[in-house]
């Protein structure tokens, strides 16, 4: 629905200038975080006095952080393995099959995102701790999943959605086997959607707070987990680069996303 | 059904079996743990539950709660309607430009959202800085860890979720329809008003019910952002369960919590699907 070209009134004017504000709140507090993440001052005042790159030197070379940053990145490695596999097979079930309570069963695979992750957290919590399995990399990675699963189906439902089933069709006509088909056509022409999926799996766990804070421990904590802990204590500096590390992560896995989805165009979309 | 159709359907509810059995083992059962322990102390009881309804403060922070959700809903939909409606507006490559800036703060963690407005709202931030120098204060107000942090915080956090919801719908309404307005001669507002509006309104549904269903369970923002007047119940939860231990209560408080969100959630797909508002993720 694109604009017609009618006369610019002041109804337009102030819609703009209303727009134009609104965007701005989204996206000036994460474009300060990162300009305060390069301040040279003890304090976060902005605009910073001075550059530097102390705060990320602190990061970076601080044992705790960097224990954080590879217990993020294992936990969310894992996640995206269990949650793009599950996940891929779920979608294919979803947009292929014919059975009743389809609608149902979706709604199901998508609640754990409207189901308030305190709660899912501590459920989760009380059924580790019940194992003394809490504090592990394993357990998070599995709560974790439950969060991505969502993702990962929502975004390959879509891209199933948009792929000819002819092409599968052509190839079982022409004799493969159904396995063949699934490997040599439909899956390379998914694969951008599953990729996508695998990086919005990753960026779940990687962003994730509360079930990892119910089931960190005192040596396995990630990058979220520590942040909290130290907003809880004081405002340290070092919080800024840790955030604009994470926003950082955001910005490459949407850019990412957007090429393999680009790629995965058909010429004439 | 014939042999070959039923066992198509087999396979694909085999495909389903690894996803459903993640979700039974670590999310249905542990939640259902939850419910049990709201309504099992030696014996079953609905002592928890009384607890809730006769202790003052509790059904204070479940009004606060309800409050607060209900104006960071209304905060969302008077910022986000508009600015949904000039992105439908515009031509879609330069929509869909914009749309990166409502897309890159959603895919942000909320913790380091909630900091980034933790360092703006602070005595010294750049708010309280700008304030004051526009002569607008005559000193740093107080902006953080009341009630005017946890809501601009929390609309901060859920704008998007109205933005995309709205603007997923917004997308779908018919052009022909505008420009046959427009070619009759009705005005800008009357075709606002009289179709644009109408037709946008099962996007003001969904997204008012998915904010303020979101809203109802939020923990980080008003738990960071908030003073300790500012208690939600999913804080009054998580405080019962590390640092109280009364985990019948909280269990209780949770099970209400999960039922009203689940209600909110059944409406919500009646109006609008959740994935469609991943749509715009890029």
């Amino acid at each position: 629905m694109a604009d017609d070209g009618q006369r610019v009134g002041p109804g337009v004017v102030a819609i703009t200038t209303l727009t134009g504000a609104t965007l701005l709140f989204l996206l000036a507090p994460v474009v300060i975080i990162v300009i305060l993440s390069f301040s040279g001052a003890d304090y976060l005042r902005f605009p910073p006095p001075s550059l530097s790159f102390r705060w990320y030197e602190h990061f970076f070379g601080v044992p705790a952080w960097r224990r954080a940053i590879l217990v993020s990145t294992e936990v969310a490695t894992l996640t995206t393995v269990l949650a793009t596999g599950l996940g891929l097979l779920a979608s294919l079930a979803l947009v292929r099959g014919r059975f009743r309570g389809k609608g149902a069963v979706y709604a199901f695979v998508l609640s754990p995102m409207i189901v308030p992750t305190v709660i899912t957290a501590i459920a989760l919590y009380f059924f580790f701790a019940r194992m003394k399995a809490t504090g592990s990399v394993v357990a998070m990675a599995l709560g974790h999943t439950v969060l991505a699963l969502p993702v990962v189906v929502i975004i390959i439902v879509a891209t199933l959605q948009g792929f000819d089933v002819r092409l599968e069709q052509a190839a079982l006509s022409l004799g493969a086997s159904r396995v063949t088909a699934l490997r040599r056509v439909t899956l390379p022409l998914i694969l951008p959607g599953v990729f996508s999926a695998g990086l919005f799996a990753f960026l779940t766990s990687f962003d994730e707070l509360l079930i990892s804070l119910f089931l960190s421990g005192a040596e396995i904590q990630t990058l979220t987990v520590r942040i909290w802990n130290s907003l809880l204590l004081e405002v340290d500096p070092t919080i800024a680069a840790v955030s604009a590390f994470l926003i950082g992560v955001t910005t490459v896995v949407l850019g990412a996303s957007a090429l393999a989805r680009r790629r995965g165009e058909a010429p004439e979309a | 059904m014939s042999g070959a159709e039923r066992r198509e359907t087999l396979r694909h509810v085999l495909l389903l079996v690894p996803a459903l059995l993640l979700l039974i083992v670590l999310f249905v059962y542990p939640l259902s743990g939850i419910v049990n322990r709201s309504v099992y102390k030696n014996g079953y009881t609905l002592d928890a539950y009384r607890q809730i309804v006769g202790v003052p403060v509790y059904v204070q922070v479940i009004a606060r709660t309800f409050r607060t959700a209900a104006l960071v809903t209304l905060l969302c939909l008077a910022l986000g309607y508009p600015l949904a409606y000039r992105l439908a507006t515009l031509r879609p490559r330069t929509a869909r430009l914009l749309m990166i800036v409502v897309v890159l703060p959603f895919f942000t963690s909320v913790i380091v959202r909630t900091y980034a407005w933790m360092v703006l709202l602070g005595r010294t931030g750049l708010v309280n800085q700008s304030l004051t120098a526009l002569g607008l204060a005559p000193g740093p107000l107080p902006l953080l860890y009341n009630q005017a942090g946890v809501l601009v915080g929390m609309t901060y956090v859920l704008l998007p979720y109205m933005v995309l919801t709205l603007y997923s719908v917004m997308r779908g309404i018919d052009g022909a329809l505008i420009r046959a307005a427009y070619g009759l001669g009705a005005s800008r507002l009357q075709v606002f008003r009289r179709i644009f509006l109408p037709l946008s309104l099962p996007g003001v549904a969904g997204g008012t019910l998915l904010v303020f269903i979101l809203s109802l369970g939020f923990f980080i923002t008003p738990a960071l952002m908030g003073g300790p007047a500012d208690m939600m119940i999913a804080m009054l939860i998580e405080r019962e369960v590390e640092i109280t231990l009364n985990w019948a209560f909280a269990s209780a408080l949770a099970v209400i919590l999960l039922a009203l969100t689940l209600v909110g959630f059944v409406g919500y797909n009646r109006i609008i699907r959740l994935d469609r508002i991943f749509e715009a993720r890029s």
